[in-house]
């Protein structure tokens, strides 16, 4: 990692529990810089959808230190935290779309929160729509729409207020692999940008397609790599124990 | 202005809301109905009351009653040098014999009130302010020297259990306003929190995308203004003809009583404040049930 390249995601001894129970995420300790593209993986049930939770504000951790953008986030005020989160597009592995809105207005809602006046919102909004390649399906509802389409939209919706973290849960999941690579493509230009990307996968052709990103991998809650990322694209023995998962190493989806 | 009270068609779109066919308007109708009914009652009996107390409570009757016509006419005369010359009375009058037999006319009948029956004299006290205890203690004081026989009846005692329960009714008027308004208040409050329930995936999802507490909210405080403002109007409808009957009711029984309950400009308008007030009363709740709900969240 440059030195130069600002910390934009820092973890200290970050656990996480929900209620009582055992602990979801033990001990992260792990910085993310900015500008920086990254695949979190791991089987499932190891905390991939805690650890995003985190990182997209959607739950505080138990115990531990989180900075986002140079601030600690359990000292932060409340009325803070929607500002962080505008800083932050998410896709959901469900998607999350807004059911009685359109796939253009799902696409919008994010610049609307962000008080964008309807005047401006239409084009950035259509040319995403083209990118996706549902610029023909803009009134669509989302229960008319593909898992794919849905996908996409959600992807969009993500992308729209060019972030500057990016944080996505299987985001190819649905879609076919053409579009998963123009996907894949949408999220470098977003990086090339500045936009840090975190990706949770297990689609070993998707994290093999992106040379320069980095990999981190969580089991049982824990880094596997206590020093929080593997540098360059995984190597066929950082996929050993993945039988279980729907992409092997190698394998094209 | 009004515009930022009201949905826009996006907001309309992300809460959508069933309008006439949900219950909320309705329930508001009904609600300002009542609300509009009783407060009507509590302006009419606040407005008869303050009628009465003005026409009656500066205004006294001094009676002298002594069978000797003679002693009576000389007692009524150095009462009204007495009172001509307090400072607290504006006017006084004899009323004469004449009159008093008048009035006594259709009770006792023509016969019965003869000049052979005794009459008491009778003297009307216009006081510049209201007549108090004080100052009728003073003139009763003053008047045993020179009218020994003189009583002084202030108009106003004869009438207080009538201003009693006229401030009884008001007060239970303005206590129905109130517990309207709280109804009112729960009736926004349950549908608020059903309508937040009802919504709330889209209220996640818009949290995470950054919406703020107050944004998320202003969409549930338009939602209710414009089923408010529906209810309002309809609830305004259908009390604006019971009100004019009702008037006009009691301006035919032409009592002195009723028809200073009827309504002034004034009286008008503050009912006119009632449908506002209601519409805010609506929105407020509705924010306070909603950030209420939200600081749950993270």
């Amino acid at each position: 990692m440059a030195p130069s390249v600002e910390s934009i995601v820092q973890f200290e001894n970050v656990g996480l529990r929900y209620g009582t129970g055992p602990e979801a995420l033990i001990d992260l300790s792990f910085t993310l810089f900015s500008g920086q593209f990254y695949f979190l993986t791991g089987p499932s049930g190891a905390g991939k959808s805690s650890l995003l939770k985190l990182l997209y504000l959607a739950q505080r951790p138990s115990r531990g230190m989180i900075r986002l953008f140079g601030s600690d986030l359990m000292t932060l005020a409340r009325d803070r935290l929607p500002g962080f989160r505008r800083r932050i597009g998410v896709v959901f592995q469900d998607f999350r779309l807004v059911p009685h809105l359109s796939a253009f207005d799902n696409i919008a809602l994010p610049l609307r929160i962000a008080g964008m006046r309807d005047a401006d919102i239409a084009t950035p909004v259509r040319e995403i729509l083209d990118w996706v390649g549902l610029s023909a399906r803009g009134d669509a509802l989302p229960a008319t729409l593909s898992g794919g389409e849905q996908q996409r939209v959600a992807i969009a919706r993500a992308v729209i207020t060019r972030p500057d973290i990016l944080v996505a849960d299987e985001p190819t999941g649905n879609v076919d692999p053409d579009m998963a690579v123009k996907l894949l493509r949408l999220f470098e230009a977003l990086n090339r940008m500045g936009t840090t990307i975190i990706v949770a996968t297990h689609d070993v052709h998707l994290m093999t397609r992106i040379k320069r990103a980095q990999m981190m991998r969580l089991e049982g809650g824990r880094l596997s790599d206590p020093t929080g990322a593997l540098r360059y694209p995984p190597r066929p023995s950082d996929m050993t124990g993945w039988a279980d998962m729907p992409g092997k190493p190698g394998e094209t989806r | 202005m009004l515009g930022a009270l009201f949905p826009t068609g996006h907001d309309r779109r992300l809460i959508p809301q069933a309008r006439l066919t949900g219950p909320m308007p309705w329930v508001i109708a009904v609600m300002l109905f009542l609300t509009l009914l009783a407060a009507a009652a509590a302006l009419a009996l606040g407005s008869a009351a303050r009628q009465i107390n003005a026409d009656l409570a500066g205004r006294a009757t001094v009676q002298i009653v002594n069978a000797d016509a003679e002693a009576r006419q000389k007692q009524a005369l150095a009462a009204e040098a007495l009172l001509r010359s307090d400072r607290a009375i504006a006017g006084v009058t004899q009323v004469s014999e004449a009159e008093v037999r008048a009035l006594l006319t259709p009770w006792l009948g023509s016969g019965a009130v003869s000049r052979d029956i005794p009459l008491p004299a009778l003297i009307d006290v216009d006081f510049r302010a209201e007549a108090d205890g004080a100052t009728l203690t003073r003139l009763r004081r003053a008047m045993r020297s020179v009218a020994p026989d003189a009583r002084i009846d202030a108009h106003g005692q004869w009438l207080k259990p009538v201003f009693d329960l006229i401030g009884t009714l008001r007060w239970l008027a303005i206590a129905l306003v109130a517990l309207l308004a709280l109804a009112t208040t729960a009736s926004v409050m349950l549908s608020a929190r059903s309508s937040f329930a009802a919504h709330s995936e889209t209220i996640d999802i818009m949290h995470l995308l950054g919406s703020t507490h107050q944004q998320i909210a202003r969409l549930f405080q338009r939602r209710i203004a414009l089923d408010a403002a529906m209810g309002a109007l309809i609830g305004c409808l259908l009390a604006a003809p019971v009100l004019w009957m009702l008037g006009r009711a009691a301006a035919r029984l032409d009592s002195g009583l009723i028809s200073a309950g009827s309504f002034g400009p004034i009286d008008w308008l503050q009912l006119a404040t009632v449908p506002i007030a209601g519409i805010a009363l609506a929105v407020f709740t509705a924010r306070v049930t909603v950030l209420g709900a939200l600081r749950k969240k993270l």
